[in-house]
């Protein structure tokens, strides 16, 4: 069996795997990474989605010796020192999640869309988020999400804590 | 949105219309969720189903031997080895004295009905290995007429998917002289409505895992019922109820789907009896798309009877309602719910309303968010606007002449139900008034007047619905199997934080930040005091669980009153401590004191002294909590009115949603953000029938989509941000004066959308596009309309 070395939210793991195991059953059933959900089994639906190096990837159709060499971030890699990252707190302010299944990839979706786009308009959220399904939600709260996860993160947003500081 | 501050310890705010966030967010939005198929239990072995590629057939012969004989395989059963185990998936709702409820063994063991029922299954040291064992699995087909049509299966001669015929049941109700109505009705108004079959889709897919230590058993699975299905567990495999403890972990959307009583979760039950030890099952999108309980398929005949100036004389429905291959926990009472709704908000002299359920070779239907409501709902708001473009009057002028009025409630409606409260004008014209009602007909006339090739179309549905499921004795009339009660116990711990046991199981609707809500208030503690529990049947006991918009009306109400418990006692205890007669007491701000006084104790000193228990007054045992039991009186009627405007290009048939706006009337509001989010989601789901979703078989009964490519959940780029707003009756059958939220938006938006869509092409000589309204279907209608051929 191929042995792979793959960095996984700061961890570095030395894994022999089967060619054929995905990512994502990498992720969860072999490192007990759970945080990132599968919803389903033709990469639809984006539950699942993480950074691979950086770029969102839906780990369900990556398989883990893909990722040899690899640094990946999940969503239980986003929160430091004891803080959410801002488009963590985002979400919760904005009332992004019911359910919260899909969360985990939409965070990690946004965050690769503003990479690309820091300052996106409504339009370019919801084109941008079109390959993660949410069935809660309706979509209004999580385009208001990111933009204030946004905000947040370019530096001119409010977060609770900055307003205590600032 | 706002973010308010906690309330200082001790100070009593108003916590109940507080957009709180939620307290369940944390887990979630860090991955630290506990999914059932996050539940990984030492030894585990798992599961996976072979299933029928057949729609039916008889099976001669299943072969496992070879798939025994698999790198990691444990075991591989077939139905044989399971027949005088596995009893038969129950139905609670026999609706009729007609009623045929054929057996359905979890696992086929003769006979299989529909594609993807289980034949076989393997159990293997991990998922891919199981996986890969099904394909070892031989099994013999003898095919036999798949029958999917309903009103082909009622046909004399047709095949038959069981040996008693395909009629499941026939119901009927009947209030007024239906034929007086109709004799010389100026204008009648027939139409059939197709509601197309639907697939839930919740997000996390079905989940199940059995453990046991010889003696009990634990079974965890992504459902929305619990307390159910212990119960039902127990009559179905035999294993003692008190033997048997079923734990809802966080559980990823439901809409209906989880509340079931599935194969998988017998099987995998009775796996880990047979082997005694730990199995999981879980499904794939696609399997769950085959074998997750579908929604709707209905066909509507609607005839309405109306004056000349559009006052509505009586009204007919007639009925058809697939149930799939078999009966499961509602399937037939779900196009029942839907026979007190098709009068919608409307005065009418007379109603007729029969129902004949079919069998089909498809995957059992049943309830899927509003069940029975939205197809009901659909029918009366579609038939309306054909009333009003048959009169030439104004939509919501037609419905304004037929509605109950504000100072008519309560009112005892035709389908015998009584709505305690409401406010239809109040809600139509905050709708009107957001939407630019008026500016938006006049741009449609200008449209129209030029012939632009991309027309604007107005749909109005004002809609009601009946929540919190339910009266006790209103199901028993119904022949429902169980009662409608929710439980709840409040218990004070000894540092003055506040435990709730609820029996609602929530799976996204925020119960623990609610229920949270409703505690502070009523004891005065703080918010963050107080936690929430829920979903195991071995800390929350007793309770009916979640769905039919019933948790906040019935479940929320049974907190109150535990609360109330806690607080009378809380005085019993003050006032022999403050040596003061009882009736001198007064709880406010979370103390008991003396009236007039200073003197007093806090509900944190009380618990500390009763948990101490060393001077307590007589007959008062030491422990500060209370449990209550609730049963409404009456459902809840929450109501609105939706506007929706969609700009149609008549030359490719695509549809876009320019404005959505939905007033909505749920009574008190607990929690403003929780309840816009049980809105916006409502809506999507929809407006995704109405354009987008529906499943689909081919001529031999093979589900065509069975993955997200084909089955067309919506993103969010298919869908517009949504205008919404409240009015605010209270209900008048709660305390809280609660009335539900969680079913509205779907309910009220599917007719609002398809009413824009024939609205915009009505000049085009069209008056129905059947759903899901795609480009094809609207070109088509639009094609046919006009003479061409489509």
């Amino acid at each position: 069996m191929p042995r792979i070395t793959v960095t996984v939210d700061g961890i570095r793991y030395e894994e022999e795997v089967e060619p054929r195991l995905l990512l994502v059953h990498l992720l969860r059933d072999r490192l007990g990474r759970t945080g990132t959900p599968i919803g389903c089994d033709t990469s639809n639906c984006g539950a699942c989605t993480v950074l691979l190096d950086g770029q969102s990837v839906k780990s369900c159709a990556v398989l883990a010796v893909q990722a040899d060499g690899c640094d990946v971030l999940t969503v239980e890699g986003l929160a430091s020192d004891g803080r959410w990252h801002p488009m963590q707190t985002a979400f919760h302010e904005e009332h992004a999640l019911q359910c919260g299944y899909c969360t985990p990839g939409m965070i990690m979706a946004a965050l690769d869309l503003l990479r690309e786009n820091p300052t996106p308009s409504d339009e370019a959220i919801r084109t941008g988020l079109e390959g993660n399904l949410c069935r809660c939600t309706g979509y209004c709260n999580i385009v208001r999400a990111v933009h204030r996860g946004a905000q947040a993160m370019n530096g001119d947003g409010v977060s609770e804590e900055r307003e205590v500081t600032a | 949105m706002t973010t308010e501050a906690a309330a200082p310890a001790g100070e009593s705010r108003d916590e109940i219309g507080r957009a709180r966030l939620r307290k369940e967010d944390a887990r979630l939005v860090t991955g630290r969720t506990q999914w059932t198929d996050n539940i990984q239990l030492p030894g585990t072995l798992h599961l996976a189903f072979l299933r029928s590629p057949m729609a039916h057939a008889r099976i001669l012969r299943v072969d496992t031997a070879a798939a025994r004989e698999q790198p990691g395989v444990v075991a591989v059963y077939s139905g044989r080895d399971f027949a005088h185990e596995q009893g038969s998936l129950p139905c609670a709702w026999p609706v009729s004295d007609d009623v045929v409820i054929p057996d359905h063994p979890p696992m086929a063991v003769n006979e299989v009905r529909y594609v993807g029922e289980a034949v076989a299954c393997v159990v293997a040291t991990d998922r891919y290995k199981a996986a890969d064992a099904l394909a070892a699995i031989e099994v013999d087909y003898q095919p036999l007429p798949a029958v999917l049509n309903m009103t082909e299966a009622l046909a004399e001669g047709s095949a038959k998917v069981h040996e008693t015929g395909n009629q499941a049941f026939t119901w009927t109700f009947a209030g007024g002289d239906i034929d007086a109505a109709f004799r010389d009705a100026p204008v009648v108004i027939d139409r059939t409505y197709v509601q197309q079959r639907l697939i839930p889709s919740a997000m996390e897919p079905r989940s199940v895992v059995a453990t046991t230590d010889g003696d009990a058993y634990t079974l965890y699975s992504a459902t929305q019922i619990p307390h159910i299905l212990r119960v039902m567990l127990a009559l179905t495999t035999g294993i003692p109820e008190h033997r048997l403890r079923v734990i809802a972990p966080d559980v990823g959307g439901g809409f209906g789907s989880k509340l079931q009583v599935t194969a998988e979760e017998v099987l995998v039950l009775l796996t880990a009896r047979r082997l005694g030890r730990t199995i999981k099952w879980t499904e794939s999108r696609s399997e769950g798309n085959l074998t997750v309980h579908h929604g709707r398929d209905q066909l509507q005949r609607v005839s309405l009877a109306a004056e000349e100036n559009g006052r509505i004389r009586g009204l007919k429905v007639d009925l058809l309602a697939d149930m799939g291959a078999y009966l499961m926990l509602v399937t037939p009472g779900v196009p029942l719910l839907g026979a007190f709704m098709y009068n919608g908000i409307y005065k009418m002299g007379a109603y007729d309303f029969r129902c004949t359920g079919v069998f089909t070779t498809k995957m059992p239907t049943d309830a899927y968010r509003g069940a029975g409501r939205p197809e009901a709902t659909y029918a009366i708001e579609r038939v309306m606007d054909e009333l009003a473009a048959e009169l030439g009057i104004d939509p919501i002028e037609v419905r304004r002449r037929n509605w109950i009025r504000a100072e008519e409630f309560p009112y005892t409606t035709i389908a015998g139900l009584t709505y305690d409260s409401g406010d239809y004008e109040a809600a139509t014209a905050r709708a009107t008034d957001l939407f630019g009602y008026d500016e938006l007909r006049a741009e449609q006339a200008a449209r129209r007047e030029r012939r632009d090739p991309v027309q604007l179309g107005i749909g109005v549905s004002t809609y009601t619905e009946m929540c919190g499921l339910a009266p006790s004795r209103v199901l028993g009339s119904l022949k429902y199997g169980a009662g409608g009660w929710e439980h709840a116990d409040v218990r004070m711990l000894p540092t003055g934080k506040v435990e709730v046991v609820t029996g609602s199981s929530a799976h996204g609707q925020g119960h623990e930040t609610a229920w949270s809500q409703i505690v502070a208030d009523s004891l005065g503690v703080p918010f963050e005091d107080v936690s929430v529990l829920h979903g195991d049947t071995a800390v929350s006991p007793r309770g009916l669980d979640t769905y039919g918009s019933r948790s906040l009306t019935v479940g929320g109400i049974a907190v109150l009153r535990a609360c109330e418990k806690v607080k009378e006692k809380a005085r019993l205890v003050a006032a022999h401590l403050l040596e003061a007669a009882a009736d001198d007491l007064e709880y406010a701000e979370g103390s008991v004191r003396v009236r007039g006084t200073g003197a007093g104790k806090t509900i944190q000193e009380l618990a500390l002294a009763v948990f101490a228990a060393h001077d307590l007054p007589d007959g008062v045992e030491p422990r500060l909590d209370a449990q209550a039991t609730y049963d409404p009186e009456n459902f809840s009627f929450p109501h609105g009115t939706h506007l929706c405007a969609v700009e149609v290009d008549t030359e490719t048939g695509m549809s876009r949603i320019r404005s959505y706006v939905a007033v909505d009337d749920v009574g008190k509001v607990v929690n403003p953000l929780i309840v816009e989010g049980q809105v916006h989601g409502g809506l999507a789901q929809g407006i995704a029938q109405a354009l987008f979703e529906e499943a689909v078989h081919d001529a031999d009964g093979n589900l065509l989509t069975t993955t997200l490519a084909d089955y067309l959940v919506p993103s969010a780029a298919d869908l517009p941000d949504f205008v919404t707003d409240r009015t605010e009756t209270p209900a008048s059958g709660n305390p809280l004066g609660v009335k539900g939220v969680g079913e509205a938006g779907t309910i009220a938006s599917t007719p609002a959308v398809v009413n824009a869509i024939v609205d915009a092409l009505r000049p085009h000589g069209v008056r129905d596009v059947q759903m899901p309204c795609s480009p094809e279907r609207v070109w088509r209608a639009l094609n046919r309309a006009d003479g061409g051929t489509a």
